[in-house]
């Protein structure tokens, strides 16, 4: 059994991360009936002894003692960590775990990529190190944050070239939250786009989660939820529509949305964490689904999220109406877990690798566009050290070119591929 | 004479723990001591308290499959597996041949080949190794095609079979087909006789035959199970006088075409695919006044083989698993042409677009791999095309 670490930065990194590990911890306690550290939650969490100052580990099979979350806990003000400190997941971390500054990154890219990237090495990598150290085989790195701010965008997009540098062999899975056409930040689409540049160096997969779609979820569910729909069961204490039955009982405004997220990486992981008749660990993901090194953008698709009636699993063979493409007309990678989440009987996840995510970059381009025609607000940006104009044409480049391959693909779905040439064989 | 197997990632540890189970189970079924005891002596070893123990291997690159065989077939109270007699690591091998072949296969070649002479060791005779795996992953044929390619270096005179399960057509594993032909093509020149068990056929089999309603991967390897247990338990072969046969598959399968053998038939010509080889096991009540009905037909094969060679029948009045009567046909034909054809055509395709060979290439095999291991296929393809 592998083990991952979750490295949650800035905010929105921290916030939906929180929600993950309240989650995670109520998934495994409705499972693990007996209380014991099995294999399951040690691919999440160790098992250390709270009386000793060294905290020492238990191993697997024992009784849970005191479990602590793999995770690493960064953001450059204190608010949200203090919160999560005060809070009901406060045992689940450990001081060593976590790295705040006091003035935040003030949506700068920049700042949180360069001054606080440059400052924090050391510290980073550290942290980094000494949660590698603690897993028997470390299989992926999570790493969670938003593309719009400062720090999660900045100073995470840091940390994902520091866990390439450091750790080449492990797996980089990134949920890059992507900021909605009416975001308050007006320097978001600067912030996206400098990341997304550092995303398609260096991640290994990207799971897309726009905040629109979120918010569109979150008001769907809402509208189900008081309707007067004949016929449709809403299962109201489910993980996926409330974080009741977790450790934090009231709603905070963003929650429901970071539950949506939450519940991603809990399916994402499941089949590796629990049996089943066709198991898919973590590195198939990007074996199945990146089929060329840049174009590893994923778009993510849950049920039950608003159709929470009693779902039919559709048979395993779907069959799809999807055009693929050509060389691969039946793309498709399936993985069956025998463990469903609280409160269902099953679920689906579904990651697609699709050109639909090439409106989702045009759009980013066109915001992108307007702001740096005019050079608006680019002081804040090359006012800092390290800082240079290079770094929006490289990464305005780097994203036109991914348009154009996205393009490209999208253009031979019309045409008909004739085969590929066979060779003939003489007598 | 006993029989070494050697089960390797997913596919292969759940579908040998079903083959054990049914052949425990049907050694045991009723008082028939002869059968039982050559059945037991193939694939089981009796420790001093009686208890069945398989001659076999549990092989795989993460432990959780492993762990459930082990636990089901001591749940059995039957047989179980040697309690030291699997290995595994912690992480999988990703989909990828090559991780399996490259990396995974020769880091733990002592540990597995240690792990296998200590099994052989413990047979009185040696009848072959068998290696059950799956083509679309990467444990069972990246790890698999090395392991079978460390079995001949280390036996080279035995018979080793391997037991393949190809995937369903759509929707295992994206990367199915590059994985399927990588094995393929390096099983061809290493093993004695592959024997296919297709998913997709097995599928029909229990949704139009045993009409089962939600088919699980359970179904499919019972089935599997079945048909192999049907083959491999102890039969009475022409030659054998009474004694039940030394060899699993009791005939020479290899077989090489006359240097000039006449015209070549196109893949759609004729209504039957032609065969090199036919071996029909019939087991049960009056199993010797049995008609053959025309397999042994000349039409049916290839016109450099006599029939007479090419169609083998074994008569056993033992019958197998409880069925009263029961008739199995393994069959090197033109059978599997078309699904062979099919696979390296997407082959190709895939290819030409380069789509997932930097997966491949981050874990030591090349281009010229690849287009070695479709050259191989097409002349595996071209060979049994030819066929008249």
């Amino acid at each position: 059994m592998t083990q991952s670490v979750v490295v949650q930065v800035g905010q929105c990194g921290n916030q939906a991360g929180c929600r993950f590990w309240d989650l995670a911890l109520r998934e495994h306690a409705h499972v693990n009936k007996r209380g014991l550290y099995d294999e399951a939650l040690n691919s999440f969490f160790r098992n250390v002894d709270s009386r000793k100052s060294d905290g020492a580990e238990f191993a697997v099979g024992g009784r849970i003692q005191h479990l602590k979350a793999r995770a690493v806990l960064v953001d450059m003000e204190e608010g949200v960590v203090n919160q999560i400190l005060q809070g009901p997941l406060r045992e689940v971390f450990d001081s060593t775990q976590l790295l705040t500054d006091v003035s935040g990154s003030g949506n700068n890219w920049a700042v949180g990529n360069m001054t606080y990237g440059s400052a924090y090495r050391e510290k980073i990598v550290d942290k980094l190190r000494k949660a590698a150290e603690q897993c028997d085989c470390l299989q992926c790195f999570f790493l969670i944050h938003s593309m719009g701010g400062g720090t999660g965008s900045g100073l995470g997009t840091r940390v994902l070239s520091l866990l390439e540098e450091e750790f080449p062999e492990v797996c980089r899975v990134v949920t890059s939250i992507y900021p909605s056409g009416e975001d308050d930040v007006i320097t978001s689409p600067y912030n996206s786009v400098l990341a997304m540049n550092k995303l398609t160096e260096h991640a290994d997969c990207v799971l897309l989660v726009e905040n629109q779609s979120l918010v569109d979820i979150v008001n769907k569910i809402k509208v189900m939820s008081h309707g007067t729909k004949p016929g449709l069961n809403i299962k109201r204490n489910s993980a996926v529509t409330s974080g009741q039955g977790g450790l934090s009982g009231a709603e905070k405004p963003f929650d429901a949305m970071n539950n949506i997220v939450a519940n991603l990486l809990l399916n994402i992981t499941s089949s590796a964490r629990f049996e089943g008749s066709l198991n898919m660990d973590l590195n198939e993901i990007a074996m199945n689904l990146v089929p060329f090194p840049r174009l590893h953008y994923l778009v993510p698709s849950l049920t039950p999220l608003y159709t929470l009636a009693d779902i039919n699993v559709p048979t395993r063979r779907l069959r799809p109406s999807l055009p693929f493409v050509s060389w691969n007309q039946e793309g498709w990678k399936t993985s069956l877990c025998s463990v469903p989440p609280v409160g269902h009987s099953h679920s689906l996840l579904a990651l697609a690798n699709n050109t639909c995510v090439k409106p989702t970059f045009m759009e980013l381009r066109e915001r992108f566009t307007k702001l740096y025609r005019k050079k608006a607000h680019l002081h804040h940006y090359l006012h800092v050290e390290g800082m240079e104009q290079s770094f929006f044409s490289e990464a305005i480049a780097s994203l036109n070119s991914l348009i154009e391959e996205y393009h490209h693909l999208d253009a031979t779905k019309a045409r008909l591929t004739p085969d590929a040439p066979r060779l003939s064989i003489a007598r | 004479m006993s029989v070494v197997t050697v089960q390797l990632g997913q596919c292969g540890n759940q579908v040998g723990q079903e083959l054990f189970d049914i052949i425990c189970s049907d050694a045991q079924e009723g008082q028939r001591k002869t059968y039982s005891a050559a059945s037991c002596e193939r694939f089981f070893h009796q420790t001093a308290q009686g208890d069945l123990v398989a001659r076999a291997l549990l092989v795989d690159m993460e432990p959780k499959v492993i762990n459930r065989s082990m636990s089901m077939a001591a749940k059995s109270g039957r047989w179980s597996y040697g309690a030291s007699s699997h290995f595994s690591q912690k992480q999988g091998s990703g989909n990828n041949w090559a991780n399996g072949y490259c990396v995974h296969g020769p880091c733990h070649r002592d540990a597995v080949e240690e792990l296998v002479r200590r099994e052989v060791e413990r047979c009185d005779r040696l009848a072959g190794l068998i290696a059950m795996m799956s083509v679309a992953g990467g444990t069972g044929s990246g790890v698999g095609t090395y392991v079978t390619q460390c079995l001949r270096d280390i036996y080279p005179s035995s018979f080793i079979l391997n037991h393949l399960t190809w995937p369903y057509g759509t929707g295992e594993v994206i990367v199915q087909n590059y994985n399927s032909v990588l094995t393929l093509a390096h099983l061809y020149q290493l093993s004695d006789a592959i024997l296919v068990h297709e998913n997709d056929t097995v599928h029909r089999i229990c949704s139009r035959l045993l009409n089962i309603k939600h088919i699980s991967f359970s179904d499919v390897n019972r089935v599997i199970a079945h048909q192999l247990g049907s083959i491999l338990q102890p039969a009475l072969t022409a030659d054998s006088h009474g004694a039940y046969s030394r060899n699993p598959l009791g005939i020479d399968w290899q077989v090489r075409p006359p240097a000039d053998s006449g015209r070549s038939r196109s893949l759609t010509g004729g209504s039957f695919n032609t065969s090199l080889a036919n071996l029909l096991i019939l087991r049960g009540k009056d199993v010797y006044s049995a008609e053959t009905g025309g397999i042994d037909d000349p039409a049916l094969y290839t016109s450099w083989l006599p029939s007479k060679e090419a169609f083998s029948l074994w008569k056993s009045p033992v019958p197998f698993n409880k069925y009263e009567k029961s008739a199995t046909l393994v069959s090197n034909s033109q059978a599997l042409l078309r699904p062979l054809d099919d696979m390296v055509g997407k082959v190709w395709n895939m290819f030409a677009s380069r789509a997932y060979v930097h997966q491949y290439i981050k874990f030591g095999i090349s281009e010229e791999d690849f287009l070695d291991s479709f050259t191989s296929l097409e002349q595996v393809i071209s060979s049994y095309s030819q066929l008249c």
